[in-house]
């Protein structure tokens, strides 16, 4: 009895081991592709790898952080990149992805392209200068009831280089079976504080990072980021801004508008920022401070919520309302907005009424 | 003469049985949630079925050979079916690896299927079906090709009828899996007249 209970025992764990020693090996011999050639807009940067694994994390372990939020599933895609050469043909995981004309620039999910031999891609000039960085959570402050400021001081590398408006990526760790994902956050921080990062993190419900940032992180915490990324930033010119953000999307323009102050940049502003009431609102005090010492700036925050009888005196209604409200004309204007993506096509849809040309609204939606 | 062909007819013979009398799909109702998922257009199905023929074949080659040679002589006849289910997962792994490796088209046509496989029972009930039968290793190997064989004819037609009825108005309630599970019922029925013509 005991001895054929051992040798049923026996037998499963000798079939489970070799089967998976079998498999190792056939792993390390069959899928070991050699030594590839990389080759990133046409030769400015040649990467010398090991085939085997996925363009994304082929780039990323070479210091070249193409942005993904699902961490190489093929869900989310954000890793697409052009693929000139090598790639071999487009599999059914990206067949939803790709428009016809991303199919006719060679356009791939990075995430889904193995490096078999040598390649030849295109990404962003920018993505270059994305690192990844190791840092340490300085304070954790509640703005409101469902916001958060995440303060991070970066130990590896020491500093980080971006532009008021772009956003990095922050890595939630693995907690109650939920995998570690990346998601994408403006950095709310001026970018003379070249040590810290600041972000404003809206909890989501369900949201994997965000429940990890709301209930799992702590002070003193290490978290890895990586960025900068992102084209949503101040332009050139010296035209009058409006700036329309709501909740979290306060993070950007906050940045902006520090680093204009600092810069010395005295572009005319006027700043609606729109929340539900009155417990919705943060960093109104540094606001209007702001707006007393700054001639060319002025804050305008408006409630959509707010009970009648309340002892609000501010702005009341739906953003786009305050803003037509404010402004006749748009057509001189430029507008930056951030915010959700329903806020955010009603502001459009609003300015272009008011005669603002498309291509002078600047936006970063996220869902 | 006579000997030879002797040896063969029982192959052939049974090959087709197990393709057409004891359909695996649509008499024995086997690898059913596979079908479902991957039938809605021919080309799929017939990529799917590929796989299936070529992977029945082989398990069941195998799995004879691990049940005969190893788990017989050890009187461990009553772990086959654990037994059969990581040979084949790790089969088919293997398999995968190999053709990712040596053919990337034949990767991309057959290659994204073999997964799905892993967990058919389709591929299991083959296995577990051959010992019922007083088999060698060859009619084994007839055996596995013609279930897996039977499977693809069942699946291809399943796929193109599924291509034509996308063109029908359907009852809302009866699109996708409720009108293919009413067709696939009907297929079987067909095939029931077919039991019984071969007896191996």
């Amino acid at each position: 009895m005991i001895s054929s209970i051992a040798l049923a025992v026996l037998f499963l764990c000798a079939t489970g081991l070799i089967l998976a020693l079998l498999l190792i090996l056939a792993e390390k011999n069959i899928l070991n592709y050699g030594p590839c050639t990389i080759s990133i807009n046409k030769g400015e940067r040649e990467l010398n790898v090991q085939g085997g694994s996925s363009l994304l994390s082929t780039l990323a372990e070479n210091g070249i952080y193409v942005p993904s939020a699902c961490g190489g599933r093929g869900s989310c895609a954000y890793c697409k990149v052009a693929v000139l050469e090598g790639g071999g043909v487009i599999g059914p995981v990206e067949e939803p992805y790709l428009s016809p004309e991303e199919r006719t620039s060679h356009t791939r999910l990075s995430c889904q392209v193995k490096v078999r031999n040598d390649l030849k891609i295109e990404i962003p000039a920018e993505l270059f200068s994305v690192k990844r960085y190791a840092g340490t959570v300085r304070h954790k402050r509640p703005l409101t009831h469902d916001i958060v400021e995440l303060r991070i001081e970066l130990s590896d590398p020491p500093a980080i280089d971006f532009t008021a408006g772009q956003y990095v990526q922050l890595e939630s760790e693995e907690y109650k079976g939920n995998d570690s994902v990346m998601r994408a956050y403006s950095v709310s921080s001026v970018p003379s504080d070249t040590g810290h990062v600041e972000l404003i993190i809206r909890r989501v419900p369900d949201g994997i990072c965000t429940t990890w940032v709301f209930d799992y992180l702590d002070n003193n915490q290490q978290v890895y980021l990586s960025g900068p990324y992102g084209e949503f930033q101040l332009s050139g010119t010296q035209a009058p801004n409006i700036f329309i953000a709501g909740g979290s999307g306060m993070a950007p323009l906050w940045s902006m508008l520090r680093d204009m102050k600092e810069k010395g940049i005295a572009r005319e502003t006027t700043y609606f920022f729109g929340a539900l009431t009155q417990k919705d609102l943060f960093y109104v005090d540094e606001l209007t401070a702001l707006s007393r010492e700054l001639s060319w700036f002025s804050f305008v925050p408006a409630l959509s919520n707010e009970p009648k009888d309340s002892d609000w005196n501010g702005e009341r209604g739906l953003i786009t309302d305050v803003v037509a409200r404010h402004f006749e004309d748009c057509s001189k204007h430029e507008a930056y907005l951030c915010g959700s993506p329903g806020m955010i096509d009603a502001c459009i849809k609003v300015l272009g009424g008011r005669g603002m040309p498309e291509d002078k609204i600047f936006y970063d939606k996220f869902a | 003469m006579e000997t030879e062909l002797a040896g063969l007819l029982p192959v052939v013979l049974i090959f087709a049985s197990a393709a057409f009398t004891d359909n695996i799909l649509l008499a024995r109702f086997l690898g059913m949630c596979s079908c479902l998922g991957v039938s809605r257009k021919v080309d799929t199905s017939i990529g799917l079925g590929v796989a299936v023929i070529f992977v029945t074949a082989s398990t069941a080659g195998i799995n004879y050979l691990v049940y005969h040679y190893l788990l017989a002589p050890l009187g461990l006849e009553y772990l086959r079916l654990i037994t059969f289910i990581v040979v084949i997962a790790a089969f088919v792994q293997l398999v995968e690896m190999v053709v990712e490796r040596f053919s990337p088209t034949l990767y991309n046509a057959l290659g994204i299927f073999l997964p799905l496989i892993t967990v058919n029972c389709a591929i299991l009930g083959i296995s577990l079906f051959m010992l019922n039968k007083p088999y060698n290793f060859v009619q084994t190997l007839a055996f596995g090709a013609g279930g897996g064989f039977g499977w693809f004819v069942a699946i291809g037609m399943i796929g193109a009828i599924r291509e034509k009825i996308n063109e029908a108005s359907l009852p809302k309630g009866l699109e996708g899996p409720g009108i293919t599970l009413i067709i696939i019922g009907i297929m079987a029925l067909a095939f029931v007249g077919f039991s019984g013509m071969v007896k191996i």
